[in-house]
């Protein structure tokens, strides 16, 4: 039993901003003061701080098959950034693509609690959830990659959506997944065929459906499983200068549909001057604002190392050309496909000083802090430790200019951000960062600090550089329990896997398995995970 | 007990069958349908009999033998922990945090095997792809320093050479086989083509290869024994292929120039897809040794040659690599699981863990275990006890514990051993 | 002083199986106590089919049973396994991988005849 007593609170759901409160906690969950016995209860005082539910990542990339491929082919992104182990805390390697033990503890140290896995090829899903064992403390639950599926791409050719419906409850099951992510529809498949994809009507080689299909098909299937996220959309044209349109063109074709666009900032770009893309935030944010069923995450760029990863086949080659670093690429049978490469952000980069600046316009432009999040798509825009840093420039106009003034002249001249002035402030961060991503993941014990929320809690330091006061927070309690004080760990808990299972017709396995048999080269049998090879599963309810 | 089990998992090759149908009698299998004959082998020649761990060539309890074994890691300034292909990944979990807890070196076979592969991948990258795609869509293959057809016998037939598949419905007919190798084998009289190269001359032909996919002068005429117009023709049909698959072998990680000759090979993979698709996948010999490479790197960052001495996570390929290590004397105590290395070591090497108090964690007697202070006789995976394998091309297969034997498993020991230690 | 060839060690289908069967086998053993020959290097320097020969390298020597194999001229093929595992010298040039492929060997008669099982 614990309480964490006299702190400022910053609950947007439960409508508190910055409120003296008081929370009590017991059996890993939030409690009414009744319920305790505050004799025997641990106190925390947090008297003149402030405090928050934990944090929670909507999008992440930490752990997995692409995720591990970036890691061992990094080495040099491990040195320099080692940390001992303890004598109950494992060792690790940093950098952009953390060791798993690593990760738990920079995130829980910078009180984050929740960490959602951004992209799961579901004929690897199992490795994702072995590797999420030896991730420490988050809770987290892993997004399935659908956007280029041999099956369900069938079900749309042949216009059976039940079978796609039954396909995906089923899919979601096998994989013990938690959502269905969309990376690039049609054009992860076109890459296997040395191609793409750059309008949502163009077709899909070998299967006459379109990108735009795909979208809808995904969209419609979601709401009939009425499944607790919404699709989680990395759409066409990522990085391309063709990218805001056909971004807007999509939030058109699910007009009042629930969608979640993901790194928006990287989908946000026009034709600039010359070679140098333009930023486009203005446009996107305008359509954003228009679509209120609709919900985005930037994906800031952060001056510095980072690696590439993602299902964008085809996107990631196009980095391995441009950039001349390293590349993986793996393709997927009948699934999806992927890629790494390595990235170094600068300021005397142009086209890296107008990513910047397209992710903060974002920010900035978009009205409802209830539907944009915090994300740097980690280790893609840059690494997820350098949030306080995001938070700061969201917080501090001045901060931001100095940094503005620093990029390159080329992409500050003209540039929208000097004129916006808006600040946010910590109530909008704790919704940015906690709430609004909880809410829009459809966990309703997460991202507030009611009766009944899970006790993922965070007790900051207000102090006046943002950034040092997220990066080092005082207390993170986590399921009722202290993991971290003052910016380290001081303990470590199992977290828990969240996943779905939704109901479907069971005549339809008959159908699948007979499709999987002529598809893949591993038993149907095989494919299906067990929710005792997940670390503390969670089921979450559908419907 | 008289049964069937369906959709089970053969671990030998890093093909990791998981067609196989078993029939059981008693505690043995009498059957293994579809596996090929080392998988047979494998399935149906093991030691079922459940036997105490030894000390000395003793026999004692379980506990008395974690006691020594954690007793030998404690005191050991240098301990080794080594092997662990042929585990599953629970065990090898274990086996790293029980190296960073001890502040020990950790090892696995890719060392003496694909470790170079590693090194190249981390260079200069990798484009790969799973099995169903070569199956489905490849239409030229190319074997580069392997013999699928003597050491990963279902291959030819799952994946590369007959199998039919959506975009190769006519399976053998619709693909190109070339082989590149040294000498003649069984997979090379499969071919259509078949170069053969002078030893230690991959990196050279390779080069050459290269710069004929650029469309460079080359100024030679022959290059390790293969006229230039061959390979020009081959890079030519490597261009125009659909979807090109290369798999390679320990012909370029054992001969000379090791990781920069499967550079070579990855970086002419990487250039090939600027005119179409390419991908190479490495044959990886053991079960599980790909599991390995995945949790020692998610854990640790690195994939092999791991030292934990100072307290965090340092790659060290020949400064902490097993063989190196052994063979300077640099090793005051081994635990090697799932493993032979004094049968497949370097003589100067293998005979230092004859020196040493070694503990090994293994199904069968091996030789290593002949000169072991500690032996565990423990389950064989997949086999006595569920866990997963991590097939060549990364995919994860679930393996069943078809019997309830009574021995423990790697893990379950490495438990033991971890708390005792800690 | 005996010819120079350039070995390369590996596996092979008998060593596989013989290995399931245990590494103290006659079957292992035989499967891995042998050299792979040209045979016209065989012919060159008058050594059977079946006959012993010694092979040396800087890491040591071992005696083998001849075999007539698919090789090129100049290379022999021995199968890994206790024989090459005496043959194949420690050094890994910092890679942590023995050159187990394309050693300088030194090959040597030893007794002309077949040998027994």
């Amino acid at each position: 039993m614990l309480g964490v007593l006299g702190g400022r609170v910053y609950d947007p759901q439960n409508g508190i901003a910055g409120e003296v409160r008081d929370i009590w906690v017991k059996d890993g969950r939030v409690v009414s003061p009744e319920e305790v016995d505050q004799e025997q209860a641990e106190i925390i005082d947090a008297s003149g701080l402030v405090v928050m539910p934990g944090g929670v990542d909507i999008h992440s990339h930490i752990v997995g098959a692409k995720v591990n491929a970036g890691r061992k082919f990094r080495p040099e992104d491990h040195r320099g950034n080692e940390r001992e182990r303890t004598e109950t805390l494992r060792s690790g390697v940093g950098g952009t693509v953390p060791t798993t033990h690593l990760t738990g503890y920079l995130y829980a140290e910078m009180g984050y609690t929740t960490v959602m896995e951004a992209a799961t090829a579901p004929l690897v899903a199992r490795h994702t959830h072995e590797e999420l064992a030896d991730v420490p403390i988050l809770d987290s639950g892993a997004f399935i990659t659908l956007g280029n599926n041999h099956f369900l791409m069938k079900c749309i050719r042949d216009g059976r959506q039940e079978t796609a419906r039954d396909y995906v409850a089923w899919l979601l099951g096998a994989t013990k997944g938690y959502a269905i992510k969309i990376v690039n529809p049609g054009g992860v498949e076109n890459w296997k065929w040395h191609s793409n994809v750059s309008e949502l009507d163009d077709e899909v080689i070998g299967f006459g459906v379109t990108p735009r299909q795909i979208l809808e098909m995904l969209a419609w299937i979601n709401e009939e499983l009425g499944l607790p996220h919404v699709p989680h959309i990395h759409g066409i044209n990522l990085g391309r200068s063709s990218s805001a349109r056909t971004t807007i063109e999509a939030m058109a074709t699910l007009d009042g549909r629930r969608a979640h666009f993901c790194h928006l900032q990287f989908l946000s770009y026009g034709e600039g001057k010359g070679s140098l893309q333009a930023s486009e935030a203005a446009a996107v944010a305008e359509a954003v604002n228009s679509h209120p069923s609709m919900t985005v995450d930037v994906g800031q760029l952060v001056f510095g190392s980072a690696t590439t990863m993602t299902s964008d086949g085809p996107l990631q080659h196009n980095m391995h050309q441009m950039t001349r670093n390293k590349w993986l690429n793996d393709d997927v049978e009948s699934e999806t496909g992927g890629g790494v490469v390595p990235a170094l952000y600068k300021r005397t980069n142009p086209i890296n000083s107008v990513m910047w600046l397209t992710g903060m316009e974002l920010f900035l432009l978009i009205d409802d802090p209830w539907r944009v999040f915090l994300t740097t798509d980690h280790p893609n825009a840059g690494c997820f430790t350098y949030y306080p840093q995001v938070i700061r420039l969201l917080m501090d106009r001045g901060y931001r200019r100095q940094v503005f003034e620093s990029i390159h002249a080329r992409a500050r001249k003209g540039a929208l951000l000097p004129e916006l002035d808006r600040e946010y402030s910590l109530h909008e961060i704790a919704i940015i960062s906690r709430a609004g991503p909880a809410r829009a993941l459809g966990l309703k014990n997460k991202g507030h600090l009611g009766i009944g929320a899970d006790a993922d809690i965070t007790v900051y330091e207000d102090v006046g550089n943002k950034e040092q006061m997220f990066a080092k927070p005082r207390y993170v309690i986590k399921a009722g329990v202290l993991v971290a004080r003052d910016g380290t760990v001081v303990e470590e808990r199992p977290g828990r896997t969240l996943y779905v299972a939704p109901p479907y017709d069971d005549e339809s396995e008959k159908n699948i398995r007979e499709y999987f048999n002529q598809a893949y080269t591993i038993s149907f049998d095989n494919y299906s995970i067990g929710a005792d090879s997940l670390r503390h599963a969670e089921r979450i309810g559908c419907g | 007990m008289s049964a069937v089990v369906e959709h089970v998992a053969c671990t030998f090759c890093g093909c990791v069958c998981d067609d196989i149908v078993v029939e059981c009698e008693g505690s043995e299998i009498i059957k293994a349908r579809r596996a090929c004959a080392v998988g047979r082998g494998v399935l149906t020649g093991r030691d079922s009999v459940v036997r105490r761990p030894t000390v000395r060539g003793r026999e004692v309890e379980w506990q008395e033998a974690v006691g020594e074994a954690a007793s030998i890691l404690e005191q050991a300034d240098s301990p080794l922990i080594y092997g662990l292909s042929s585990t599953s990944i629970e065990a090898q979990r274990r086996a790293v945090e029980l190296a960073d807890w001890l502040g020990a070196v950790i090892d696995t076979t890719s060392s003496v095997c694909h470790g170079p592969t590693g090194l190249a991948m981390q260079a200069v990258g990798e484009a790969t792809c799973t099995l169903g795609e070569v199956r489905d869509r490849a239409d030229l293959i190319v074997f580069w320093g392997c013999n699928p057809a003597d050491s990963h016998p279902r291959h030819f037939g799952r994946f590369s050479l007959s199998p039919k598949g959506a975009l190769t419905p006519n399976g053998r007919k619709d693909r190109t086989v070339v082989v590149v190798d040294v000498r003649p084998t069984r997979t090379s009289k499969a071919a259509d083509r078949f170069f053969q190269v002078n030893v230690g001359t991959d990196y050279e032909v390779l080069s050459v290869l290269r710069s004929l996919v650029k469309g460079r002068d080359v100024q030679v005429d022959t290059v390790g024994g293969v006229s230039v117009s061959e390979l020009r023709d081959l890079a030519d049909r490597m261009k125009e292929s659909r979807y090109g698959v290369a798999f390679m072998g320990m012909g370029l990680t054992m001969s000379r120039g090791r990781h920069l000759n499967v550079g070579e090979l990855f970086s002419l993979v990487a250039e090939l897809n600027e005119y179409t698709r390419f991908s190479v996948i490495p044959m990886r010999g053991h079960g599980n040794v790909a599991g390995a490479d995945q949790v020692l790197t998610w854990q640790s960052g690195y994939p092999f040659a791991v030292s934990f001495a100072r307290g965090y996570p340092q790659f060290g390929p020949g400064e902490f690599s097993a063989v190196d290590m052994l063979s300077r004397r640099e090793v005051d105590a081994a635990l090697v699981v799932a493993s032979d290395p004094a049968a497949h070591f370097p003589h100067a090497a293998a005979e230092h863990l004859g020196r040493i108090p070694t503990i090994v964690l293994d199904p069968a007697p091996s030789v290593t275990a002949s000169c072991a202070r500690v032996v565990f006789p423990t389950a064989y995976y997949g086999i006595d006890a569920p866990g997963t394998a991590y097939r060549m091309d990364n995919v994860p297969i679930p393996l069943q514990g078809i019997f309830a034997s009574g021995r423990p498993t790697d893990e379950q020991i490495l438990d033991q051993i971890i708390e005792a230690v800690k | 002083m005996g010819a120079l060839l350039t070995l390369i060690t590996g596996r092979t289908r008998e060593q596989a199986i013989g290995m399931h069967k245990g590494k103290g086998s006659s079957e292992y053993r035989r499967a891995t106590s042998l050299v792979q020959m040209n045979p016209d290097d065989m012919e060159r320097l008058e050594i059977e089919d079946g006959s012993l020969v010694q092979l040396r390298t800087e890491a040591g020597q071992v005696e083998l049973v001849v075999e007539v194999g698919s090789l090129p001229p100049g290379l022999v093929f021995v199968p890994m396994g206790p024989s090459a595992n005496v043959l194949v010298a420690v050094e890994t040039e910092g890679t942590g991988m023995p050159s187990f492929k394309g050693i300088e060997v030194e090959l040597v008669p030893t007794m002309s005849g077949n040998v027994g099982s």
